[in-house]
């Protein structure tokens, strides 16, 4: 049996650095995966529960009148239209079934947005687990109905009150735990991030989204995209977006980090964007946000998805071998592009590609032919951006 | 004497009892305090102190020493800053240093090792930094004569602990039981895990993560262990108590009398 594709390591990023205690576990979770992958009764039953539970695949749209603002085509990957409105539920259930191979059947898992926990709420409910979701405190306020939804399907919300209690406090918190009841519960890690082997699972967990599109382009427009964009926060949408095209030199692969209250200010959470010195975050090394003593720095984004200040390992090598380009957009701009897209193409986004929106819609370029991952949808979003858009 | 050298002489001065080994979050509540504490430590009857360097994001940590790093930070703590206590304390016994690997990524790890050899560290302990990554921070170590303590779990597989056992220096850092550090509950039974480690290494084992009574650390001595880590408890006296000095070092000497 093969670990070939199983990565601990993207050139010198990726890594294991993890208590002892959870090494065994971490051994266990590649060998299942090693195995699942390449078991068919595995395969038929993704593939089942994703097409008929999920809806997968998803449709590519050609937005008309975002493509005549933007003055080239753009095609929207429309995994807002997945069950629980995010593609988290690819990579959700993908893992709740290698849990089940594992005789697992307590799940923990983190989320942000709230979308991975919802996704991971939902996998469980289907296959009945018990699921635990940590998420901020701040989180939990700007995304209440994600919380409700998560309580619904039968999770245990714990709100985490250290630190500036968003996505990294939560993933800290799914760790301890994880560390803790080992022995009979999995982590389902919602992003490309975390020690070896989750960056290389949930990426291969996702790739069904770049997997579909480029098909899907091709037999709409007979050719590859220019350019395929995606926002980054641990970077799970845009690894999926991006790897099936990563061996087609031509595409170009944009990833769009939250710039928060913009660049200079230092309120951000564009790891890949600044550059720096990489460190370790969450059990790998990777761009992140740190100080000169190595403590990590609070990130920040309207975006709770984006408000992260690591990345998934595989995204700094894509920046650093220069096959990928990460660049920044703002919050204002991102509410911009939230409202825009309601307006224009009937699509609520959530905040998190509303960033990636942005970036099609106003910075120049010469391509002629954008492929937007719309990862998810923005009804979680709504009170907040009414809020702040001063309209409640 | 290398680092290695004086952590084994004092294991061995410690003849048949367990050597006591508490553990102080550098900086916390203060730096100045943080010292008086480790200073209280000794003379209530450490052989050896585990000096914590504060981290924004310990893995490995439970609330209380979550807080207390926070709290340190908040302070104005750094790592040279903790680097003066280990200097002092180092004329006193010898002092291992525990911190996350970004506080060693961040420095690079050669000069890291070399400026806490010259602050007078004996050993390093990485919480987050298994055998897999351990190679480069290990060998800058035995250049600086750092000795380089690794961990070993209750979930480590026999071939694990075989390759952990043999890496150990100084001492091999036994966590007692798959979890965060904190205290727990008075029915732990440590010998278990103590036997297994021993099993595979021929370094001093030391116990460590929730023994938190005297009750507990007598028991884990009576297990076997080798030295027995104080952590959680202790912290929590420092953040409770008007006068952490004398409160902790107090409380070392019960811990102390009970190893006796």
């Amino acid at each position: 049996m093969s670990n070939a594709g199983v990565e601990h390591r993207f050139g010198p990023y990726g890594g294991q650095y993890v208590p002892e205690t959870l090494m065994p576990a971490l051994a266990e979770l590649e060998a299942a995966w090693v195995s699942a992958r390449a078991d068919q009764g595995y395969q038929t039953e993704l593939a089942r529960l994703l097409r008929d539970y999920a809806g997968r695949p998803t449709p590519l749209y050609l937005a008309e009148r975002l493509s005549a603002v933007a003055g080239r085509t753009i095609y929207l990957k429309r995994e807002d239209l997945l069950h629980t409105g995010a593609h988290k539920i690819n990579n959700a259930l993908g893992q709740a079934l290698l849990a089940l191979r594992m005789g697992k059947r307590r799940i923990i898992a983190e989320t942000g947005a709230g979308q991975h926990g919802v996704a991971s709420a939902t996998a469980c409910a289907l296959l009945d687990l018990e699921c635990v979701v940590y998420m901020g405190a701040e989180d939990i306020r700007r995304q209440a109905p994600n919380v409700q939804r998560m309580e619904l399907l039968g999770a245990t919300v714990v709100a985490v009150e250290v630190g500036a209690r968003t996505l990294k406090e939560a993933v800290s918190e799914a760790i301890r735990d994880w560390v803790t009841n080992v022995a009979d519960s999995h982590y389902i890690i919602g992003s490309a991030v975390g020690p070896a082997p989750y960056p290389a699972i949930v990426r291969d967990l996702q790739r069904c989204i770049g997997d579909e599109a480029r098909e899907q382009i091709l037999e709409r427009e007979g050719r590859l995209p220019r350019r395929v964009i995606a926002c980054v926060g641990g970077g799970s949408n845009a690894i999926g977006a991006f790897t099936a095209f990563v061996g087609d030199d031509d595409v170009e692969l944009i990833g769009v980090e939250a710039a928060g209250e913009g660049i200079e200010s230092g309120r951000h959470g564009a790891p890949l964007t600044v550059g720096g010195r990489p460190g370790v975050l969450h059990g790998s090394l990777s761009a992140l946000l740190q100080d000169d003593e190595g403590q990590i720095a609070e990130a920040h984004s309207i975006s709770a998805g984006l408000d992260y200040p690591g990345s998934g390992p595989e995204h700094a090598w894509l920046r650093d071998s220069g096959r990928a380009t990460y660049v920044a957009v703002t919050d204002s701009e991102a509410l911009a592009a939230f409202e825009r897209t309601a307006q224009l193409e009937g699509i609520i986004p959530a905040l998190e590609p509303a960033h990636a929106i942005h970036f099609a819609l106003n910075v120049p370029s010469d391509s002629e032919l954008d492929l937007i991952c719309l990862s998810g949808r923005g009804d979680k979003d709504l009170a907040e951006v009414l809020k702040l858009l001063g309209r409640s | 004497m290398n680092g290695a050298d004086r952590i084994a002489a004092a294991f061995s001065s410690c003849e048949r009892r367990a050597a006591l080994m508490p553990y102080l979050m550098g900086g916390f509540p203060d730096l100045a305090i943080s010292l008086a504490i480790a200073n209280g430590y000794v003379d209530g009857g450490a052989d050896l102190i585990e000096l914590g360097v504060p981290f924004s994001d310990p893995l490995a940590d439970g609330p209380v020493i979550q807080n207390a790093g926070s709290a340190a930070l908040a302070a104005g703590a750094t790592l040279d800053g903790v680097l003066t206590v280990a200097s002092e304390i180092s004329a006193r016994v010898p002092v291992v240093l525990m911190c996350y690997s970004n506080a060693v990524l961040a420095r690079e790890t050669e000069r890291f090792v070399s400026d806490i050899a010259a602050a007078g560290v004996s050993g390093l302990i990485v919480p987050d930094l298994p055998l897999e990554e351990a190679p480069a921070t290990a060998e800058s170590c035995a250049s600086a004569g750092v000795a380089f303590v690794p961990l070993a779990a209750p979930t480590s597989t026999d071939e694990r602990l075989a390759q952990i056992g043999a890496a150990a220096q100084g001492f091999l850092y036994t966590v007692a039981v798959a979890g965060t550090t904190g205290e727990r509950g008075d029915d732990s039974d440590y010998g278990e895990v103590i036997a297994r480690v021993r099993a595979h290494t021929s370094a001093p084992v030391a116990l460590g993560f929730g023994i938190s009574t005297p009750q507990q650390a007598s028991d884990a001595a009576d297990a076997g262990a080798d030295g027995v880590i104080i952590g959680s408890r202790l912290v929590r006296e420092a953040a409770q108590s008007d006068d952490p000095a004398s409160a902790c070092a107090s409380l070392v000497e019960q811990f102390a009398q009970a190893l006796r």
